[in-house]
């Protein structure tokens, strides 16, 4: 019997591009190995796919097999002395926070959705608001279990077969399927945080809080009105916690708290300038009027888009491109300047954009995205060639200023600006199975 | 609360592990693949359960299942549910030609089933309680031209439940034999499996659960099939025959 079913809809969370992929969703790791014979004996290439929390098309494969590792969510050991778990790789972040942050542990890196999987999250070395503390999420784990097309199974860690370790971490699905992996966890004494938030009112403010806030903070973000302009270009609201010292451990408020969804995709005039304009506007106010010191429960503080299901569905049918760059620090506040003026004067504006110093600790990911710097992350209704020629006249600012995009949010990059970013990419190719492949890396190393 | 599962990596079988689990309750693992029963135990452990245990055997193959059943119940410091999930769906025109294809469904869906169901019931009613926990099927309620060779055994399965019942019907024991409907498991890979007729391992494990705390000593899964079948069984064989179903 076939692994593989065929389906005609499936896309990643961006909503842009929607195509059919033969899909297989093995349960148990000893299944792995003969859909990948099937695969190849189909002459289908392969990707591994996970929560599709990917907005762009690195997690998509049309035409070829998406082996969905969804199915492999078991957790298969944990130390409560060391902190130290195993899980297969379909586990998701929100069923380790609920399994470990009752015995005390949380996840030392996490994305801002906690519907992601393991193996996902090793496969975009994610970052989180700790990155100049604790670095990627790559940085903490120890060992991965990969089975690449040939039917092996490769215990990965840096002593073992460390440069496919360092492919595999950051390596966007493409060295095989993560099967498991160790991670280890981090000790915290309360399921809250000790969260201040201080409203800024132009750029400088946001760097200067940022060095401010590095050493004494855990947790540092901003939010920028991003269509501000003039004197209050990068005004916004930045945002710095610790985990909280006392509290339960068991009374995450937000986790369990009821989720409204999107049944629908909104019709595109529903995100428009005037309405982008409004809800900037209040978010700012509303930032200055709640400034000031809370405790908040852990999951809005990490997680505030989880609590709407489908979010991404207020995009449209047209879907979103989200556009993630890093600016290396000696050109961080120019080049920062120079893309937020370019976006308000496009009147285009970026529904959510969030602005975040990253630190020195270097990644193990041969790929990894994150490096010193500054990153904006931005996202655009689809408005096709309009949005495309905006992304364009950014990309030439974040080319200029020898800085580089997050491959796990890009749908449209050019391969010499991929190249350009990512210099490690041929050191990378090698160790991309042959018979696993992407759209996104047909686009940009094809 | 001490539940062994024969067939615990059946995809209901686990989904039902893993709300026991949740209950603190002490597991034993009985199926034919080691490793993937250590992968699960693993993980009933860290979702709150209390022993998890594991034991490989060919439950098929085995003859002396009374002796059996003690060991087992043994490993977790005794039993009070006995969950037997497994089962193979056989291909039924195979079956049709080849009588040993037919026997390889009986065997495994009939005749091993009864013989632990009956090890069960003896166990059962020699310590005073317990519930019998029987994974039958709608496709037992009324013979379909497309899988009435597995439909067979099930409903022999169902006469055997009832009779069980039956004989505890004074006494403290309970049986429930649950029917699933079509269900997305690794058994009906391949088919169709849209539309709102579907259930998925979890909803019948809710089932399971739920029917072990209390209830009838049959319970449809979900509850909307015990009146479909009761249509469906009510028909008159000159409607029926002409019905694609």
């Amino acid at each position: 019997m076939s692994w593989f079913q065929a389906r005609s809809d499936v896309k990643s969370w961006g909503g842009v591009l929607r195509a059919a992929h033969h899909v297989a969703g093995p349960q148990w790791r000893d299944e792995v190995g003969s859909v990948l014979d099937e695969a190849r004996e189909r002459k289908l290439t392969v990707l591994a796919s996970g929560a599709r929390r990917s907005y762009g098309d690195s997690g998509l494969n049309p035409g070829g097999a998406l082996v969905d590792i969804t199915g492999l969510d078991r957790i298969l050991a944990f130390d409560p002395e060391t902190g130290i778990v195993r899980a297969e790789g379909g586990v998701t972040f929100d069923t380790m926070i609920g399994r470990f942050l009752p015995r005390g542990f949380f996840l030392p890196v996490t994305p801002g959705t906690r519907f992601v999987t393991l193996a996902g999250v090793i496969a975009n070395d994610v970052h989180g608001k700790n990155h100049h503390g604790n670095g990627t999420l790559g940085r903490w784990v120890r060992a991965i279990g990969l089975i690449t097309s040939d039917g092996t199974l490769h215990e990965l860690s840096p002593q073992r077969e460390p440069e496919l370790f360092n492919a595999t971490i950051g390596g966007l699905g493409l060295t095989g399927v993560i099967v498991w992996a160790e991670l280890q966890l981090m000790p915290v004494s309360s399921a809250s945080m000790d969260a201040e938030t201080v409203s800024f009112s132009n750029l400088d403010g946001f760097f200067d809080l940022a060095a401010e806030s590095e050493n004494g903070f855990d947790y540092t973000v901003a939010w920028v009105d991003c269509l501000a302009d003039g004197d209050a270009l990068g005004r916004g609201t930045f945002s710095r916690a610790n985990h909280a010292q006392a509290g339960a451990l068991d009374e995450d408020a937000g986790r369990n708290g009821r989720r409204f969804g999107v049944p629908l995709d909104f019709p595109g005039f529903v995100l428009n300038q005037h309405t982008v304009r409004a809800f900037n506007r209040v978010c700012y106010s509303n930032g200055r009027r709640k400034a000031g010191l809370a405790q908040v429960p852990l999951s809005p503080f990490f997680y505030p888009l989880d609590a709407i299901e489908n979010w991404n569905r207020m995009y449209g049918v047209r879907g979103m491109y989200q556009y993630q760059s890093v600016i290396p620090v000696a050109a961080q506040r120019e080049a920062t300047r120079a893309m937020l003026e370019v976006i308000s004067q496009s009147g285009q504006g970026s529904f959510l954009a969030v602005l975040k110093t990253f630190g020195t600790l270097k990644s193990p990911g041969m790929l990894s995205f994150p490096q010193e710097g500054t990153t904006l992350a931005l996202d655009f209704p689809n408005r096709g060639g309009e949005t495309l020629k905006l992304l364009a006249r950014l990309d030439s600012i974040v080319a200029e200023a020898g800085g580089r995009l997050y491959p796990a949010k890009d749908g449209r990059m050019s391969a010499a600006m991929f190249r350009a970013g990512y210099p490690d990419w041929e050191r990378f190719a090698v160790h991309v199975d042959p018979h696993f492949s992407s759209h996104f890396w047909r686009r940009v190393a094809g | 609360m001490r539940l062994v599962i024969l067939g615990a990596t059946s995809a209901i079988a686990e989904a039902t592990a893993r709300r026991f689990a949740a209950k603190r309750a002490h597991i034993l693992l009985v199926g034919r693949k080691g490793e993937r029963l250590e992968a699960m135990a693993g993980d009933l452990r860290s979702r709150g359960a209390g022993r998890v245990e594991t034991m490989v055997c060919d439950l098929v193959e085995e003859r002396d299942v009374r002796g059996l059943l003690d060991e087992f119940a043994s490993l977790i410091g005794g039993i009070d549910q006995l969950l037997i999930a497994y089962g193979v769906m056989g291909r039924q025109r195979e079956a049709e030609l080849d009588p040993a294809a037919a026997e390889r469904i009986f065997q495994v869906n009939f005749n091993s089933v009864a013989a632990w169901s009956l090890a069960g019931a003896e166990v059962f009613e020699r310590q005073g309680h317990g519930t019998l926990l029987i994974l039958g099927s709608v496709a037992g309620d009324r013979g379909r031209r497309g899988n009435y060779v597995y439909g067979a055994a099930k409903a022999g399965i169902a006469a055997l439940a009832e009779g069980i019942n039956h004989r505890f019907a004074d006494k403290g024991p309970r049986v429930v034999l649950v029917k699933p409907g079509p269900t997305a498991t690794p058994m009906t890979r391949g088919m169709n499996r849209g539309g709102p007729l579907w259930s998925t391992p979890d909803q019948i494990a809710g089932v399971v659960v739920g029917s072990a705390a209390g209830g009838g000593a049959v319970a449809y899964a979900p509850w909307f099939w015990r009146y479909l079948m009761l249509v469906i069984r009510n028909l008159p064989s000159r409607i029926f025959n002409r019905l694609d179903i």
